[in-house]
């Protein structure tokens, strides 16, 4: 009896070991950023690169720096999108069905600001659309070959970059994430009916980093500058005075600092280069 | 644990002998299993033949990241990003600051800033098509550069080192668990979503040139590893995806990540060609 039941073990062992997995390659582990590629919109003003609208743009003249220091915005996560071009690195985790032995879904988590997100792999439909909208949203992936297909949907009203460039609740994602090695990118396209003139490609590469702890940081709200009650950092518009400061400083053309489509193709360059340095008074 | 195989060995034997005969046939069908005729083996397919994903066409540079940097050329020791940077030395920070474009058309090293490890972060298109079975052709029309991989085993002919190198290339096939390469669905390549494998490729043998048109250096000890990816969206873009690893121990403090990207477009109609210019 017991020899049969080994035998018996050992097909099924045998019979695993050439069954195809539904999810071929691990993920799993500590993934530290590399910030070689200078992140967009570090600069107050600064929408180079950025296919965003005339909406984004004029929402995006209105932020103040210090809007995040009011108590009701401290904790305020950054939505999906971000985490790709962010500074962030990533601990990535698998939830495993203990029956089946198959990835259910894939744990994503950074340090700073960022809610930690499930990417569904077990074939859940999405939500109603009226359901709530987070700010890391409902994923769903699937293998394709060894890339993790995942696509985001519900997302919160967010930011695309720090100067306050505005991501809609209507902006759906769809992600390539693919590992080589010992490296980790994630290709993130940005659809955005509101905010954007086409779609938004975003991508960094992770580096496995096993010694490397992610662990999130905790957000508790303060007092950090006294204001009244209601009052909002904000600039009304037409009275950002802060717009041309990054085409002054670097002598770029400010209708690429202002950002559009039209701006991220090479037929731009050769405009750059005849409008350097930037046209005085816009201010 | 103990009770999930204490299940399975159960329902084995349940399915009992069976279960066993249909296990041995389905290994004996798998193709290591045939019974081969007797005759020379035929040739392997060429690389070409084995493309998992087409990368032929023409494409255009997205300028979504670090465009300050790309489209227009940086003053001289502009170096730092606002919040990022190219993890460069001390001896590259020097050079860098040392930058003369004049000096650099003059000795006639004005592609410098189109080598390959810079080529690909350059606003312009490509051209890419196949030069023979084993050999894969981009054409630059910023620069007028072309870069040659080649999917032929062995190491490429050494030679004096050129603007963009020895390339050898190689596809990097779906993975099934302990690493055997998964067959490729017959519609898998040209479907929606990613497609079925990567372009590995491999860069040695360079001429020194520059990271950034504003002369931060690479050295001749350059080995630049890039993944081409291919994502096709249902609205009918193409994206190429370009994970790059460049290391350099002269003027890298660690390997330096980029990740370049490009549309697909339907023809050659934007093409336009231009030189090599320092400025």
């Amino acid at each position: 009896m017991i020899r049969d039941s080994v035998v018996h073990f050992v097909l099924v062992l045998l019979f695993l070991a050439v069954t195809p997995a539904s999810a071929q390659i691990d993920l799993t582990g500590s993934w530290a950023v590399r910030i070689h590629e200078d992140l967009e919109g570090e600069l107050l003003g600064d929408y180079t690169g950025l296919p965003i609208n005339d909406e984004a743009r004029a929402r995006a003249d209105a932020y103040q720096g210090a809007y995040l220091s009011m108590p009701d915005r401290q904790c305020i996560m950054f939505t999906t999108h971000y985490i790709v071009r962010g500074p962030q690195s990533l601990r990535i985790t698998s939830d495993i069905d203990p029956i089946s032995g198959r990835v259910v879904a894939v744990g994503m988590s950074g340090a700073i600001d960022r809610m930690p997100r499930t990417i569904w792999l077990d074939g859940r439909p999405h939500p109603s659309p009226l359901a709530r909208h987070t700010a890391a949203g409902f994923s769903t992936g699937v293998w394709q070959g060894d890339t993790l297909l995942v696509t985001t949907t519900h997302l919160a009203e967010g930011v695309l970059t720090r100067n306050g460039v505005p991501s809609s609740d209507q902006a759906t994602i769809r992600e390539y994430i693919v590992r080589h090695g010992d490296r980790l990118t994630i290709a993130m396209i940005l659809y955005d009916p509101v905010y954007l003139e086409e779609p938004y490609l975003r991508s960094q590469t992770w580096v496995l980093d096993p010694a490397m702890q992610v662990v999130p940081e905790p957000c508790e709200p303060t007092v950090e500058v006294p204001r009244a009650a209601g009052e909002v950092p904000h600039h009304l518009p037409g009275t950002n005075p802060d717009l041309r400061d990054v085409a002054d400083k670097y002598k770029l053309p400010l209708e690429g600092v202002r950002g559009g489509a039209a701006t991220l193709y090479p037929e731009f360059r050769k405009r750059a280069r005849t409008e350097r340095p930037a046209p005085a008074g816009a201010r | 644990m103990r009770a999930g195989i204490a299940l399975m060995v159960t329902d084995i034997r349940r399915a009992g002998v069976f279960t066993a005969f249909a296990f041995i046939v389905g290994l004996s069908a798998t193709p290591g299993a045939q019974g081969r005729a007797v005759g020379p083996a035929p040739p392997p397919a060429s690389a070409k033949a084995r493309s998992p994903l087409d990368l032929t066409g023409y494409w255009v540079a997205y300028v979504n990241k670090e465009w300050r940097f790309r489209m227009v050329t940086p003053a001289k020791g502009d170096i730092v990003g606002a919040f990022g940077a190219i993890p460069i030395t001390r001896d590259a920070r020097r050079v860098a600051e040392a930058w003369d474009p004049a000096r650099d058309t003059a000795a006639g090293e004005a592609c410098k800033a189109y080598g390959a490890a810079g080529l690909m972060r350059i606003p312009g298109r490509l051209h890419i098509t196949w030069q023979d079975d084993e050999t894969l052709r981009v054409d630059t029309d910023a620069g007028m550069q072309t870069r040659i991989f080649r999917f032929t085993s062995g190491s490429p002919a050494s030679g004096q080192a050129t603007w963009q190198g020895e390339s050898a290339a190689r596809w990097i096939l779906p993975t099934i668990p302990r690493g055997r390469v998964a067959p490729l669905p017959a519609n898998a390549k040209g479907a929606i979503g990613a497609q079925p494998g990567s372009l590995e490729v491999v860069t040695r043998n360079l001429r020194p040139g520059y990271l950034r048109r504003n002369g931060v250096p690479y050295s001749e000890q350059t080995v630049m590893t890039e993944y081409w990816d291919v994502l096709k969206e249902p609205d009918g873009t193409d994206w190429l995806v370009i994970t790059t690893t460049i290391e350099d121990p002269r003027y890298l403090q660690m390997p330096y990540q980029t990740s370049p990207a490009f549309k697909r477009e339907p023809d050659g109609a934007k093409w336009d060609p231009s030189p090599c210019s320092a400025e």
